[in-house]
């Protein structure tokens, strides 16, 4: 039995029992879509649609049926690829890092959050795909023996140290996710009838691998997750750190810079708990988990929000005290040009949402309010694209020949990819919510005596 | 002399924890404990020995680092080296601080699917198996314990039913 200090919030609200967990987590799986549903579903599978099309015509194409030029050769392929990647950072976070730092709040989340993770680098790994122009020549950045046609990749080069991280975070976050989801696979066959519902009873069966709950199983998943854990926890930071390679082992001024890791990280966690509450907030209505999901969760993580921001505003000073500091006018350039250049409307939408706005998480009426983190969590989500669109295309589009100096406007082509992309993950998410166990129900009950407001106001 | 299983129900898991105490200190042998959830202690209680998973963990995650090594040794020093920007791959030393990266997503890479294969392997899950729980309640909201005893089983179930069992079912083999 686990012991939880009195003066903590309850995690679960309401009068609930172990078989009101059960009930209320299989409800969506159980029930019928609402209408919300529905109309979520519709909108996102239009982008979606979108998307397909422009993707299509893109390789159909070739690359110039983006806004690239010469110059700016990469905007918003790499923005929407970095920005997808940063989400999927939440949700390993709060599965990892707060299951090593025994966080009982995770629990109610974490499956969510690492679903997003999931779809989240999806998205994410579309965009080099098609930003190869062949997508079917992809698996050159495999090694593979010389005689396919190409050299052997090359193991100096952040773009490979990519593939090998992201392929493997992606991975590994579907192995740790599936592992927790088996027992609550089980725990909705179980409820299935074999007469009222067939076929899925024989899906879950399929899905829940004859899960039956034994003492030596359980034993061996407490240590399966945590080491898994103890794996996932570097592999998360070690991936947006190599994504910050990809710019940082450049010469670009603006690009070349030591502390992009640790800044890329910790706008990763930031733009992903962000993330995590825009869904959450919608979710916890949508199908009613209003006694897991509460005010006490997304405060916490509006605090996490609170210090990531923070950390990120403090990065953006460093990197603008570190170009004067530096005496080197190319860069010190860079960064005034950032700042004051045609794209300062950019770097001031990067300032205010990441930095100023997250700060009124100060005031706790703010950070415990559904709405106002609903809006700011928006806000988190735009700045935090600016963000990478500041970098990547104000460091570019000033180029070291003066003639060479312009703009970029993506196109109708780009525009679709980006929105097609943003469906897609809601298409995913939405069929995620209506078919899996939203909450990691058998975690949840350990805590339910500890944490129970029931059970709390009992003692 | 007939051979029967008893299943003995239970609603809370520290009723059960002190069941299973009650019972092991009466030198009778629990067969297996069903519940929906981990319940701390219970490994213990029933002298479960220690999983070694996190061992397995560690000997992939050497066997990937050793393996991710050896690829990149064979790819960039021994097949092909190439001069890189200055930086020439004729000896894996000198290059190899470029080559972290890699190796330690290897080293993560077969850590994790290895241990997690192994983990399914060992509990005889994969997709498809048939779960063979004796009660479909035990992933819901019920603990049950299942103790295999010949001939006589009154002292049994009236052992289980004073340790709280709400529920006692028996099964001959």
């Amino acid at each position: 039995m686990q012991k939880e200090a009195e003066i903590r919030d309850p995690l679960i609200l309401g009068k609930k029992s172990y078989h009101d967990i059960t009930k209320d987590v299989s409800r969506p799986v159980e029930g019928k879509a609402n209408k919300y549903w529905w109309i979520l579903f519709s909108l996102s599978f239009v982008l979606f649609i979108w998307g397909v099309l422009s993707m299509a015509y893109t390789i159909g194409t070739g690359i110039g049926a983006w806004g690239l030029n010469k110059t700016v050769n990469w905007a918003w392929d790499i923005t929407n690829f970095v920005w997808w990647i940063g989400i999927g950072h939440a949700g390993t976070l709060i599965s990892a890092v707060l299951l090593l730092f025994r966080q009982k709040w995770r629990m109610s989340i974490n499956r969510s959050a690492e679903a997003m993770t999931i779809f989240g680098v999806a998205q994410a790994a579309l965009f080099p795909l098609i930003h190869m122009g062949r997508p079917w020549l992809a698996y050159y950045v495999f090694p593979i023996p010389n005689q396919f046609g190409s050299l052997w990749v090359n193991f100096n080069s952040p773009l490979l140290w990519d593939v090998f991280a992201i392929s493997t975070y992606f991975s590994v976050s579907v192995v740790f996710w599936y592992i927790g989801l088996i027992p609550d696979f089980a725990m909705i066959r179980d409820r299935m009838s074999a007469k009222i519902s067939p076929m899925k009873k024989k899906l879950y069966s399929f899905l829940s691998f004859g899960w039956s709950g034994k003492a030596k199983h359980w034993q061996r998943f407490e240590e399966v997750s945590l080491v898994l854990a103890g794996l996932a926890t570097p592999l998360v930071f070690s991936v947006h750190s190599i994504v910050s390679m990809d710019f940082a082992t450049s010469v670009i001024p603006g690009w070349h810079t030591t502390i992009f890791p640790p800044y890329f990280v910790l706008g990763a966690l930031f733009s992903g708990f962000a993330m995590v509450e825009t869904l959450l907030i919608i979710m916890r209505k949508v199908v009613s988990l209003e006694s897991y999901i509460t005010i006490k969760h997304i405060e916490y993580m509006n605090i996490i929000i609170l210090l990531t921001g923070s950390l990120v505003g403090t990065a953006y000073i460093t990197e603008l005290f570190m170009s004067w500091y530096s005496g080197v006018e190319f860069e010190q350039y860079a960064f005034l040009n950032r700042a004051t250049g045609p794209y300062w409307w950019a770097y001031a939408i990067m300032m205010t949402c990441n930095v100023l706005t997250p700060q009124l998480y100060w005031i706790k009426s703010i950070r415990t309010s559904f709405v106002a983190t609903f809006i700011l969590s928006i806000f988190v989500n735009i700045g935090m694209w600016f963000e990478r669109f500041v970098i990547i295309v104000t460091s570019l589009h000033r180029d070291f020949l003066p003639s060479s100096w312009t703009m970029f406007s993506p196109s109708f082509i780009d525009i679709g990819i980006y929105l097609g992309t943003i469906g897609f993950f809601f298409v995913l998410f939405l069929l995620y919510a209506r078919t899996f166990p939203v909450i990691a129900q058998a975690e949840l009950k350990t805590i339910l005596k500890s944490s129970g407001s029931e059970y709390k106001n009992k003692k | 002399m007939t051979t029967n299983t008893i299943y003995g129900l239970f609603d809370d898991e520290e009723v059960l924890l002190a069941s299973v105490k009650e019972i092991r200190s009466n030198k009778i042998d629990i067969k297996e404990v069903y519940s929906p959830f981990p319940v701390h202690g219970l490994d213990k209680a029933l002298g479960l020995k220690e999983t070694r998973m996190a061992i397995t963990a560690f000997i992939y995650g050497c066997l990937g680092l050793f393996l991710g090594g050896l690829m990149i040794y064979y790819i960039m020093i021994l097949n092909w080296p190439q001069n890189i920007g200055g930086k020439p791959n004729w000896t894996f030393y000198h290059n190899v601080p470029a080559f972290v990266p890699v190796l330690f997503e290897c080293t993560v890479l077969f850590a994790a699917h290895l241990m997690s294969i192994t983990y399914l392997i060992r509990n005889g899950l994969y997709p498809g198996a048939k779960s063979d729980s004796p009660d479909e309640r035990t992933t819901d909201d019920k603990f049950l314990m299942e103790i295999e005893v010949e001939g006589d089983m009154t002292s049994v179930k009236n052992l289980l039913k004073k340790t709280g069992a709400t529920e006692i079912n028996e099964k001959e083999v």
